[in-house]
Formats: C-alpha cells, structure tokens, sequence
C-alpha cells in the first residue's frame, strides 16, 4: 500500500511543481526553491514526518524533503546543544543528497563527456 | 511589478508586447500535469523499493532509508544524465522530473559534465552548483530561520 500512496503524494508533488512552472511561469529554480523551503516550513510545524510515514518515498524523493532534513538535522541538535546546534546541526541528516550530488558529479564530469 | 514595466515603455512595445501574448503557445496545462504526475509519480515509486530494500536489508527505519535512497537515486541519476537520457525524460516530464532529488542531482551533474572543457579547478569546481546553488541556499537560510525560531519556541517559551 505504502507503494501506491509514494506513487500519488510524490506526483502530486510534482504536479505543484508543474502548475509553478505553467501557470506562475516560474523558472525551475525559482520553484525547487520554493518547495525546499515549503518543505523546511512543513516541518517546522510539525507536518512533514507525518508525511513520511503516510507516503515513505513519495514524501522523501521530492526535493521538498531537502528543506524537511536541513531543519531536522537542526533541531536535533539544539535539543543537544541549544541555539548553537541549530548552525552545527543543520546538514547532519540532509549531507547524504548534497554529498552525494557532488561526489557523482565529479564521477560524472570524470567519466563522461559533454555532448553536443 | 509587470505592470510597471509596461508603463515605463513606448507605446508600440506595449502594442507589441500584447501582440506577443497572444501569439504565445498556451502550454497544455491538463496534459503537463498529467505527465508531471505519472513521471515523478513513477520516480517516487522506484525510490519506495530502494527504501524498502534498505529497510529490510539494512537496519534502516522509514524515517531514516530516506538518506541512503537519495544517495541511490542521484547515482542512478549520474548514469541517465552521463548516458544523455535525463534530458530527453526532461523534456516530456517537465516538473516530474525536476522536482524530485534525481532533479537536483541531474542540475549538478549535468552542468558538472558541461564545464568539464574549461578545467577541473574552475570549470567543474566552480560551476557545479550553478544552479543548484539556490535550493542549498535558500533551503538552509529557511531551515536556520525555523530551527532557531522553533528552539526558541520549545526551550524558552516550554511548547
């Protein structure tokens, strides 16, 4: 089940995405940047873990689960550490996407070559 | 904002910027979405198995085989958009493909793979976050903004 439900949040997601580009003809990093931060704001009241446990995939995929990790990192440690933990902590949980983009982008930029 | 401008200009700009609207191609709302839905939809589906597998094979919970599948998705993602396939999904998917992670990842490694010809230092080194440089810094300014307001919140005001 939780298959079908990652299959319709995260379309629907993207379905939000797509009405910014169409509709508000936003360019893709205007809308990627405000969905990372809807996500930040999602969680900050609490309502992306929810999310997650209702959709698995469907909810960390989108790039809105950048934002959802960046303040989760954040507020675990400051419950630690208080107020200086939320600068410390903040790429503790998000490192994965963002190390990971780099590492296979130099891979990338190693391995292949630019066409056309 | 838009209005402003078109104030500011001659009357035959104006003349012609109206005349540019309504020659503009309408972008097929229904059938964008549509396909928005079933590609990041499908996108979303094949990151659910990554995390099952993790779950189950590697003492991940729901909450964190979220990381290791991010990481599996852009690597797959380096493959499509090494091979030259991510463009072409791109192009029929638009958002479904963008806004997933495989679309930030595609953002670095494709502009990492362009740059390539101007050196590794300056070219790569400089320009791979070009546009994935907004996500990370806006996604963090907000994160921080939130943390600090929330901690304050929690620890001061005893939420």
């Amino acid at each position: 089940m939780i298959f079908f439900w990652a299959f319709v949040v995260g379309g629907l997601i993207c379905v939000i995405g797509q009405i910014m580009f169409d509709v508000f003809k936003l360019s893709p990093a205007h809308t990627l940047t405000i969905l990372v931060v809807s996500g930040a704001v999602l969680d900050g009241l609490g309502l992306y873990e929810p999310l997650i446990d209702f959709a698995g995939a469907g909810a960390t995929v989108p790039i809105t689960s950048f934002g959802n990790s960046l303040v989760h990192g954040a507020m675990q440690e400051a419950e630690k550490h208080g107020l200086i933990g939320v600068v410390t902590g903040m790429f503790e949980v998000t490192s994965s996407g963002i190390s990971s983009a780099i590492i296979f982008g130099v891979i990338g930029a190693l391995i292949f070559k630019p066409k056309g | 904002m838009a209005d402003e401008k078109k104030k500011n200009l001659p009357p035959e700009a104006q003349e012609y910027q109206e005349f540019q609207s309504k020659r503009e191609v309408k972008r097929p709302l229904l059938k964008n979405c549509l396909k928005a839905f079933l590609v990041g939809g499908f996108i979303c589906f094949i990151g659910q198995i990554i995390t099952t597998f993790y779950i189950y094979n590697f003492n991940f919970t729901e909450q964190t085989a979220g990381n290791p599948t991010v990481a599996t998705l852009i690597f797959i993602t380096m493959l499509l958009t090494g091979f030259g396939f991510y463009d072409r999904i791109g192009q029929f998917a638009g958002a479904g493909s963008a806004v997933p992670v495989t679309g930030f990842g595609n953002a670095v490694i494709a502009s990492a793979i362009e740059y390539r010809t101007e050196g590794f230092i300056l070219g790569v080194g400089s320009n791979m976050l070009k546009l994935a440089g907004p996500v990370i810094v806006y996604g963090v300014f907000a994160a921080f903004v939130i943390a600090i307001i929330k901690t304050i919140l929690v620890q001061w005001g005893g939420f």
